[in-house]
């Protein structure tokens, strides 16, 4: 004894309309079309950005910036493991030593730094071994070297705490168990305490990648050439201003979007036996 | 100073082997807190021996302590007939470095109430990391030996299982064949099944069963009685920090002789 007023199967379902998104998304469209118009109107030579996008300056500039990002974050890799562990260890001088590195290197600007290494000679005129062998600082803190210095050392503090948050993340039982296999400290960190770690360690140090890679722009006022720097010599000398910025900043994209593929492509590596709902084939 | 080192001191660094562990009045306490008031126990060779007991009797602690995990704060542990955590020259006990620390545990293998397999290695890979990079052994025949474990203790074919993707039990059995595989000359099971679901803990002391009929030397600490009656040689009741009881599994379990004993048993049975 079915009503039939409750027979509705055969009615057709109209999906709600979302007005709402639907004036959201022509704001941003309209938007979005008068940024794009004006740059098209705007005074720019998109023929000169063309033009100068792989010039041997600039390519070089770079290569200096690929290079310098690199090393920097290999010096402060280095130093943020080596200082996370001492941050951690039951030796009061070392944990001291370390807290203390981190708190002055990651308060005085990245800028600031730069600076101070550059201008290294003029507190010691002269560095090396007394009696042994000494050369004019000058010489030593080139462009280069000061950058390293700069910006390595300060990544240094910031993965320093990166790196100590991931070995705090690891479980004690696994210290005890690879205590009790009689794994000594070394190989306990470096078999099965750093490789957990990593899950923890790796976004935050491929962020912090990818900011080095801009970081090294810095150095363009110590006069390493690095793109940015390469840059501002052509424009000072044709006054395209604009033109090669976009350059710059179009290398700057494809240097960041290539790092972001390959932290992904980290990250899955680390993640081994982390995921349940993974095949166990 | 040099110290003069005569025979017989050079002796009291090795001493016979059977009793496997020796603890005389071990002392330790966790700031003001005395956890372990002065144990004196022997294990022979062999033996199979429970210790049950309240929580916070310190049957954990006094465990932990045969392996180094924790320090002991007064007397000493032999195991094997080899100082705990010092080296004696004639009226003098050296500290051990790090290095021999980790020596003296390689023979004593542990398994944990959470398991504390390593996640990031294969149920394969985790019991052939300690003979490989401990001890030295050759990968393919570290390998061998690992399958043969997996085998002994029924998981074959979960030897690329990730530890994620194994049930409890699964994983504490493989943590058994863990610590196996460093050929230990006594195994500690931390409350082994306190951790599993109910219908899981029947595989993991199976496995413990076997493992006590080849003759391996086993403390275990646990709430499990009846394992306690049907396996263990003889069983230790701790209450308090103090070894209360200990003797015979059956009599201790079925006629305490002391009073805190048998309240403890009749309120587990209740």
């Amino acid at each position: 004894m079915t009503d039939t007023v409750y027979q509705i199967s055969h009615l057709v379902h109209v999906p709600r309309r979302h007005y709402g998104r639907m004036v959201a998304a022509a704001l941003v469209v309209a938007a979005l079309a008068a940024i794009a118009h004006a740059f098209a109107v705007g005074q720019i030579e998109w023929n000169y950005v063309g033009e100068f996008l792989t010039v041997p300056a600039i390519m070089t500039g770079l290569v200096n910036t690929i290079v310098m990002a690199i090393l920097a974050m290999v010096v402060g890799i280095a130093l943020g493991v080596i200082f996370a562990i001492m941050r951690l260890s039951e030796n009061p001088v070392l944990s001291y030593t370390a807290l203390g590195y981190i708190w002055l290197f990651r308060a005085v600007p990245a800028l600031l730094q730069l600076l101070l290494w550059f201008n290294l000679a003029l507190v010691f005129p002269t560095m090396g071994i007394p009696g042994v062998f000494s050369v004019p600082t000058v010489d030593v803190m080139t462009p280069f070297v000061a950058a390293l210095l700069g910006l390595g050392i300060q990544q240094g503090a910031f993965t320093a705490e990166v790196v100590r948050a991931g070995l705090l993340s690891v479980d004690r039982g696994q210290y005890e168990a690879a205590q009790t296999l009689g794994m000594t400290r070394l190989k306990m960190l470096r078999r099965i305490i750093m490789p957990q770690a990593m899950r923890v360690i790796i976004p935050p140090v491929g962020n912090e990648f990818i900011g080095m890679v801009k970081l090294t722009s810095l150095a363009s006022v110590i006069q390493y050439a690095e793109i940015l720097h390469s840059a501002q010599n052509i424009y000072y000398a044709n006054s395209r201003v604009i033109e090669l910025l976009i350059v710059a900043a179009f290398w700057y994209l494809i240097v960041v979007t290539i790092l972001s593929l390959i932290q992904g492509r980290i990250e899955k590596y680390f993640s081994k036996g982390a995921a349940p709902a993974a095949s166990t084939k | 100073m040099a110290i003069r080192t005569t025979p017989a001191a050079a002796d009291q660094n090795m001493l016979p082997a059977d009793p496997i562990v020796v603890a005389a009045d071990v002392r330790k306490r966790f700031g003001s807190n005395e956890v372990l008031k002065g144990i004196d126990l022997r294990v022979p060779k062999g033996e199979v021996l429970c210790i049950i007991g309240p929580s916070g009797s310190g049957k954990s602690t006094f465990l932990r302590c045969i392996n180094q995990l924790e320090r002991i704060d007064g007397g000493a542990i032999w195991v094997a007939g080899e100082l705990v955590g010092y080296r004696r020259e004639g009226n003098f006990l050296y500290e051990l470095t790090d290095a021999e620390i980790a020596r003296q545990r390689r023979r004593i293998g542990m398994v944990f109430q959470r398991f504390n397999l390593f996640p990031h290695l294969t149920a394969l890979e985790n019991i052939i990391e300690g003979p490989v990079q401990v001890l030295g052994e050759k990968p393919a025949e570290a390998r061998e030996r690992a399958e043969a474990l997996l085998a002994r203790v029924g998981l074959a074919d979960k030897r690329d299982a990730y530890p994620a993707h194994l049930s409890g039990g699964q994983q504490q059995r493989v943590a058994i064949a863990r610590a196996l595989a460093m050929r230990p000359e006594l195994l500690l099971f931390d409350e082994p099944t306190s951790a599993l679901d109910p219908e899981l803990v029947g595989e993991v002391l199976g496995v413990m069963r076997d493992l006590a009929g080849t003759g391996m030397t086993m403390i275990v600490v646990t709430h499990e009685l009846g394992f306690a009656r049907e396996v263990s040689n003889r069983v230790a009741f701790m209450d308090q920090g103090q070894l209360v009881e200990i003797g015979d599994a059956r009599q201790v379990l079925s006629d305490p002789q002391q009073a805190r004993t048998r309240a403890f048993i009749s309120a587990v049975h209740k």
